[in-house]
C-alpha cells in the first residue's frame, strides 16, 4: 500500500455571488466542485487545467488559507478540520510550504536574503541566531546559491536565482510537502530546466512530496508521478503521469494534449489535431450533465442530460465520463 | 518563390543609458516573405521585442535609437521615415499584436470604437462604410455575432476573445505584414490551439506576413514556417522549421530545444543551460554564447563568429560550422 501523506476527499468550495447595497446573495461560483484525490510522500500529484478550472482554490484549502464550503482533508490519517489551533501551528502548518510563481512579487524587497529565508525559522522554531545563520547558510547551498551572498536583496538576483531563493525559504522548516504553484511558468525557458531539474534532485534527496499546479503539460509528465486533469471545479481524469499521457481517455484530457503536442509541419498528416470550439463556460452556471459537453466533439444526447460518474479504469486511473471505451 | 515583403539588414538598435550604450539588437538580418511565418525565439532580453519595436518605429524616445541598418518593407526603408510618413505605415501597412490583451485595448472605448478608429484613419471610406468594414474584420477573426459584438466593452469578454479584438484591429487594413509579439503566451492552451489555427486561416485568406515573436518553440512548430533563434542581441540561427527541429546547427539552439519537456516521450533527466545570458553592457568578446556553450574553444571567446550558409535559407553562426 502506497504511503499516504495527504488526502482531500470530495472537496468543494463555492463563493458567494452577492449584489446590491444590502449584498443579497444572487447565486454561488462552484470554484472546486468535489475533488478528491491522494498525494503521497515523496511523490508529485500535479493539478492541470485551464483558468478557472479550481487549481488554485484546491491548492489554497491544502495550504488552510481558504476554508473549505465542504469535504475533508486528512494529513497523515487525520482530519485537519479537527486540528485546534495550535495543533495546527505545530503539526500541520511547518509541514506545508508554499513556492509562489512569480519570484518577483513573493519576496519583500527591502529585506536582505538573510531575513527572508530565516523568518520561517524564526516564527516556527527556537533556534538561536548562531544556528540560524547555519541554517540559512545550508540552504542556500542545498539550492545552487552561494552562501556567501545572504546581504544581497532580492533585486540582486535573476528570476531563476530568486525561484531557488523561494525554494530554499520553503524547506526551512523541513516539511513534508511543497505546493508549487506554477514554480517555473514565470521564468526563462534556459532557466526552466534548472529549476525543474532542482526541485526534482530535493525531492529525492529529502523524500519531500509536491503539489503542483501547471497548465504546461510538458512540465508535468517531466516532473509528475501523479495527475490531476481539472476542468470546471471537477477533475476530469486522474491517474498515474506515465498512464494518463499515453492513453489519455476523456476527450478534454485528449484536447489538452494534442493543443501542446509539438507538432512539426510534416507531421501533421499523422497527427490529427484537436481544436476545442468555444471556452470554458462560467462556474456560476455550469452545464448540466457532463460539464464539458459544450465543447466536446464526441458528445452524444446523455451528456447533457446525465452527470457521469467518475469511474476506476486501472489502478489509480478514474475518468469522468460516459463514453471512456 | 512569393515576393519579400520585408527585408531587415545589418539593425542596429541600442539604448542610451546612465551606464552606458545597451546594444539591444546588435547587427541582425533577415527577411519576411509573402503568406510566410517567419518565427524569432529567444528568451527575455535577447532582443527580440526591441527588433519589433524598431520595424514598428516605435522605440520609447529618447534612448532608445536605431544606430544603424535598413528595414525594408515592399521596397521603401523605413529607417529615414519622418514620423509623420511613419504614421502612413503604421496600422496601414504593419501592424502589431501584443501580448497582454487586456492592456493593449482601451477598457472605455467600445469593441466597434476600437476597429472604427484605424479604419477611419487610414481608410478613406464615408461613415456608412465604416461599420461594414468593422464587421468585415471581425468575420475574419471568426468572432461570433459581430452585429452584438460592436457595442461590447473590452471586460465583457473573455481573454481569447479579447485577443481576437486585439487581431481584428490589426487587420482591420489589411496590412502587408503583422508582428505578433508572444500573442498566445496569456491564453489557456486550448485557447491558443484555436488562436493559433486562426491565424493560419487568416494567412491563406489574406497572404500577410507574419513575424511571429516567442519564446515557446512548440508554438514555433505549429505556427512558423521559418524561424531565427535570438541570443543576446544577435541572430545566430535561421532556418525552416522543420530543419531547425532536425538538425540544430548552433550549439544554443540545440540546447534550446533539448532544455523544452516533451510531451510526446517520459524524460528521465533535462537538460539543462548553466548560468544565465550575460548583460548587454557587458557583452563577453567573441561568441556571446561561449561561457555557457558546453563545446566552445579558445577561437569562440576570442571572436565573434562569421554567419555561414549551411543550406537553403539555413544560416549559422557559430565557429564550429564550417
Amino acid at each position: 500500500m502506497a504511503d499516504v501523506l495527504l488526502e482531500g476527499r470530495n472537496l468543494t468550495k463555492h463563493y458567494p455571488v452577492t449584489r446590491g447595497l444590502l449584498q443579497h446573495v444572487v447565486g454561488w461560483v462552484r470554484a472546486v466542485d468535489g475533488v478528491s484525490f491522494t498525494i503521497e510522500r515523496g511523490k508529485t500529484l500535479s493539478l492541470v487545467g485551464e483558468s478557472g478550472a479550481g487549481k488554485t482554490t484546491t491548492a489554497k484549502a491544502v495550504l488552510l488559507l481558504e476554508r473549505l464550503t465542504s469535504g475533508t482533508i486528512l494529513f497523515e490519517g487525520k482530519d485537519l478540520y479537527k486540528f485546534s489551533h495550535s495543533e495546527l501551528k505545530t503539526q500541520y502548518r511547518p509541514k506545508i510550504q508554499y513556492v509562489q510563481q512569480n519570484p518577483w512579487s513573493s519576496m519583500n524587497p527591502r529585506m536582505r536574503l538573510r531575513d527572508i529565508i530565516a523568518e520561517p525559522l524564526v516564527t516556527n522554531t527556537k533556534m538561536d541566531r548562531g544556528e540560524i545563520r547555519n541554517r540559512v547558510g545550508e540552504l542556500l547551498a542545498n539550492v545552487g546559491l552561494d552562501p556567501a551572498s545572504i546581504d544581497h536583496y532580492p533585486h540582486e538576483f535573476s528570476g531563476g536565482q530568486r525561484q531557488r531563493i523561494a525554494v530554499a525559504r520553503a524547506l526551512g522548516l523541513n516539511p513534508s510537502l511543497v505546493v508549487l504553484d506554477e514554480p517555473v511558468s514565470a521564468l526563462d525557458v534556459s532557466i526552466r530546466a534548472q529549476i525543474m531539474n532542482l526541485l526534482k534532485d530535493l525531492q529525492d534527496k529529502y523524500n519531500l512530496s509536491y503539489l503542483v499546479i501547471a497548465h504546461n503539460l510538458a512540465t508535468v509528465r517531466y516532473m509528475s508521478h501523479d495527475v490531476a486533469i481539472m476542468y470546471l471545479g471537477q477533475i476530469v481524469e486522474y491517474g498515474d503521469t506515465e498512464e494518463v499521457f499515453q492513453k489519455p481517455l476523456h476527450p478534454y484530457t485528449k484536447a489538452l494534449i494534442s493543443a501542446s503536442m509539438l507538432t512539426l509541419p510534416e507531421d501533421e498528416q499523422e497527427v490529427k489535431q484537436i481544436i476545442l470550439t468555444g471556452e470554458m463556460p462560467s462556474p456560476m452556471n455550469p452545464p448540466s450533465g457532463c460539464r464539458f459537453h459544450t465543447r466536446c466533439a464526441e458528445a452524444k444526447e446523455e451528456c447533457s442530460r446525465d452527470i457521469p460518474e467518475m469511474v476506476s479504469v486501472g489502478v489509480k486511473h478514474m475518468v469522468k465520463c460516459h463514453h471512456h471505451g | 518563390m512569393s515576393e519579400i515583403v520585408l527585408q531587415v539588414e545589418n539593425l542596429h538598435t541600442s539604448f542610451f543609458t546612465n551606464q552606458g550604450e545597451v546594444k539591444a539588437v546588435d547587427g541582425i538580418s533577415f527577411f519576411v516573405r509573402e503568406s510566410e511565418t517567419f518565427g524569432i525565439v529567444g528568451e527575455s532580453g535577447c532582443g527580440k521585442s526591441v527588433t519589433a519595436l524598431s520595424i514598428m518605429r516605435l522605440l520609447q524616445e529618447p534612448g532608445g535609437r536605431i544606430t544603424g541598418g535598413k528595414i525594408i518593407l515592399e521596397g521603401t526603408d523605413l529607417v529615414p521615415l519622418s514620423k509623420k510618413k511613419m504614421r502612413a505605415y503604421r496600422g496601414r501597412m504593419i501592424s502589431m499584436i501584443l501580448q497582454d490583451p487586456m492592456s493593449s485595448l482601451n477598457p472605455v472605448y467600445t469593441v466597434g470604437n476600437q476597429i472604427g478608429e484605424s479604419i477611419r484613419l487610414h481608410q478613406a471610406l464615408p461613415e456608412n462604410m465604416v461599420e461594414p468594414a468593422i464587421i468585415e474584420s471581425l468575420r475574419l477573426l471568426k468572432i461570433p455575432t459581430p452585429e452584438t459584438m460592436l457595442g461590447n466593452y473590452p471586460f465583457q469578454l473573455s481573454g481569447g476573445m479579447r485577443q481576437r479584438v486585439v487581431g481584428a484591429i490589426a487587420m482591420s487594413c489589411r496590412p502587408r505584414l503583422l508582428i505578433a509579439d508572444e500573442p498566445t503566451t496569456a491564453l489557456d492552451a486550448t485557447i491558443q490551439a484555436q488562436y493559433i489555427a486562426l491565424f493560419e486561416d487568416i494567412q491563406k485568406k489574406t497572404n500577410v506576413a507574419i513575424i511571429f515573436i516567442t519564446h515557446d518553440f512548440g508554438v514555433v512548430a505549429k505556427m512558423c514556417h521559418r524561424v531565427g533563434v535570438m541570443y543576446a542581441g544577435k541572430i545566430v540561427e535561421t532556418a525552416p522549421t522543420r530543419e531547425i527541429f532536425k538538425a540544430p546547427q548552433h550549439p544554443y539552439t540545440s540546447a534550446l530545444i533539448n532544455s523544452v519537456p516533451r510531451l510526446d516521450r517520459k524524460d528521465e533527466r533535462l537538460f539543462s543551460i548553466e548560468g544565465q545570458p550575460p548583460s548587454l553592457l557587458n557583452l563577453p568578446p567573441g561568441c556571446r554564447f561561449a561561457p555557457r556553450c558546453t563545446v566552445a574553444r579558445e577561437t569562440c571567446r576570442q571572436q565573434e563568429p562569421p554567419e555561414v550558409s549551411v543550406g537553403a535559407d539555413h544560416t549559422v553562426s557559430c565557429w564550429r560550422v564550417k
